[in-house]
């Protein structure tokens, strides 16, 4: 599996102005894998990415590119290429010159980049808008020449910084759809940063959770989703009711002043942890049936579900049903030991 | 409705103190006779016929020629410098600006004058070469003592617009360029100039207008027999009073001005469609 490595980040570190953005960032990337760096803004993930790009120097660390070590390449010489967060298209060029740029500087044959250029407009369903000017297009469509404008130059690694950002949300869903088909069918290693949870759930094959210049979690969508690594993954990624509770030993936690069979096991005995169960996972029943008990403050209808929330004693749980108890009611709740995910507490490093 | 009453005191000042003093140069031009008596003033054309006397073509030819030269100095020196602010961080960079700016807020005439006593023949630099054992110089009086003061008085011009264009060049397009396999060089050539041409334009606008209009430099760096255009007009109204001559004059000028003015302005569309290279 080494050989299939093709970007190897290795104890990244890097100061601005004696501040940290990044501490001891290691990642490797796959060939043709499809890669979301996913954090809050200021968590360190374009930083990560200018890196890649060659924009950026770390302080310390190298950053090994199929094997070679390209921490001193300048961009130009990079076999990456970028779509930048506000396109960044030249605004004195029309489309065709645009997409054309990379393609010259390299001194590819002028048929062969008309030829190139029209293949790569057809991909990105622009065929006929060569002699466009680019401040005339539509923000859908320039994203899709800044993307046409990188992947023309058949880079190794396609670095897209939230692409999709200056987007509505409709156009963001087809593009979504429309980049990962992309991906797929170019076969280019996409490297994607965005604090869109649900977009790096849709897009990815992996994701990477970063918060305050550190890696949180590495781990596929349904991992990241299902099993996150501590409580910060877990608020981050979807809602959450994240609780603090003790493990009293292996199997056995207690909080909300109860005790739960769980199916965590390590954390020692009367540890203090955090514990995370998903609105989706609560289950409303009768009062006396619930195994904890509530009184339920709110209720907004959000479509497929209902959002619900619940006071039980001096917490508050959030809760999605597809089935609605008016404000008011006094409810049970009960959820499956394999719904109580256990997790050490967060910024005791 | 309210627009035109907003409007209404910027179109009076606009009669008054332009179309106004424009007609009556352009009346005076065109007649002849004494000034005083406007009703015994006769229409002619002789004004302008009188300037295409070889003598005065010289002197236009020369006006021209010295602001032309003046400009592409100033762009030369100029383009470097406003590079170079635009990419410093920002604390120097609005010191340097201050820097550029503060000469202006001096007297244009006391700044002149300050030149004629470092390049004249008891001068500072004179002294200095005298103090070394060397040659003195004939430093003022000549050509390159009126280039130098133009240069010197309307450099700032020709910096800030190129400056303002230059720093507000999205960073991230240079950054793409970069991305897509350009050099530094390759990045000026196909990027940065193409897109601060707007502003070399405003800038040769702003420097070549006053640098071929000009009567103090010229008469202060030039000395007295020394003769631009504008020299030229300050003399026939000053001097020897004739206005008929001196009007016809500026009209000259003027149209020189808008036919230069409209030549960049169709270079600066042309530009701004990319494609120069």
């Amino acid at each position: 599996m080494e050989n299939n490595i093709i970007i190897d980040l290795k104890n990244i570190s890097k100061q601005y102005d004696g501040v940290d953005v990044l501490k001891d960032i290691n990642l490797y990337i796959r060939k043709n894998e499809f890669l979301t760096l996913l954090g809050p803004s200021g968590c360190g993930k374009t930083t990560t990415l200018r890196i890649i790009g060659g924009f950026e120097q770390p302080s310390t660390g190298d950053i090994i590119f199929e094997g070679k070590r390209i921490n001193d390449v300048p961009p130009y010489k990079r076999q990456i290429n970028t779509v930048f967060q506000k396109y960044a298209l030249f605004p004195h060029m029309n489309v065709f010159e645009n997409i054309a740029f990379g393609l010259k500087i390299k001194k590819v044959p002028k048929h062969e980049i008309k030829e190139r250029v029209q293949r790569i407009l057809k991909l990105v369903n622009l065929s006929g808008y060569e002699n466009r000017d680019v401040e005339s297009l539509s923000g859908g469509q320039q994203q899709r020449i800044a993307i046409a404008r990188a992947l023309v130059n058949e880079p190794k690694v396609l670095l897209l910084d939230e692409p999709l950002g200056a987007l509505d949300l409709k156009l963001r869903k087809d593009m979504q759809i429309e980049l990962k088909d992309m991906q797929k069918r170019v076969g280019i290693t996409f490297i994607y940063v965005t604090h869109d949870q649900e977009e790096a759930l849709t897009m990815s094959d992996t994701i990477i959770v970063m918060d305050k210049g550190r890696i949180q979690q590495i781990g596929t969508p349904e991992d990241i989703y299902n099993e996150p690594k501590n409580a910060f993954v877990a608020d981050f990624i979807g809602e959450s009711n994240i609780i603090e509770g003790t493990m009293v030993r292996d199997l056995l936690v207690e909080f909300a002043d109860t005790r739960f069979v769980c199916v965590d096991k390590g954390f020692g005995e009367n540890t203090p942890v955090d514990i995370v169960i998903r609105p989706e996972d609560i289950k409303v029943v009768p009062e006396e049936e619930g195994m904890l008990t509530g009184i339920v403050t709110s209720v907004t209808f959000k479509g497929v579900h209902y959002e619900m929330l619940v006071q039980e004693k001096d917490r508050e749980w959030m809760i999605h049903s597809t089935v609605m108890e008016p404000v008011g009611s006094h409810i049970g709740m009960v959820f499956e030991p394999e719904s109580i995910h256990v997790m050490k507490k967060v910024g005791e490093r | 409705m309210k627009k035109n009453i907003v409007s209404f005191p910027y179109l009076i000042w606009m009669i008054i103190f332009t179309v106004f003093p424009l007609l009556l140069v352009l009346f005076f031009s065109f007649t002849e006779g004494n000034v005083q008596k406007i009703s015994e003033l006769r229409f002619t054309l002789d004004n302008f016929k009188r300037f295409m006397q070889p003598n005065y073509i010289n002197v236009l030819g020369r006006s021209a020629a010295l602001a032309l030269v003046s400009t592409i100095i100033c762009l030369i020196l100029g383009y470097p410098m406003a590079m170079i602010l635009a990419n410093m961080e920002e604390k120097k960079r609005k010191f340097l600006v201050l820097l550029f700016i503060v000469p202006m807020w001096m007297n244009f005439l006391l700044r002149t004058y300050a030149w004629m006593t470092l390049l004249g023949k008891q001068g500072l630099i004179n002294r200095f070469l005298e103090f070394l054992g060397l040659p003195t110089l004939n430093l003022l009086y000549n050509n390159g003592a009126v280039i130098l003061g133009m240069v010197y008085n309307f450099l700032p011009f020709m910096v800030l617009p190129i400056y303002t264009v230059l720093s507000k060049i999205d960073k991230s397009i240079i950054e793409a360029a970069e991305d897509l396999g350009s050099n530094r060089v390759t990045v000026f050539r196909k990027i940065i100039f193409p897109l601060s041409i707007p502003g070399v334009v405003s800038g040769i606008t702003m420097v070549f207008m006053p640098a071929v209009s000009t009567f103090v430099i010229s008469r202060l760096l030039g000395g007295n027999r020394y003769m631009l255009i504008g020299n030229l007009i300050e003399q026939q109204f000053l001097t020897v009073y004739d206005w008929h001559f001196g009007s016809a004059i500026s009209i000259i000028m003027m149209i020189m001005i808008l036919i230069a003015m409209a030549f960049m302005e169709k270079f600066d569309k042309d530009k701004e469609g990319g494609r120069i290279w």
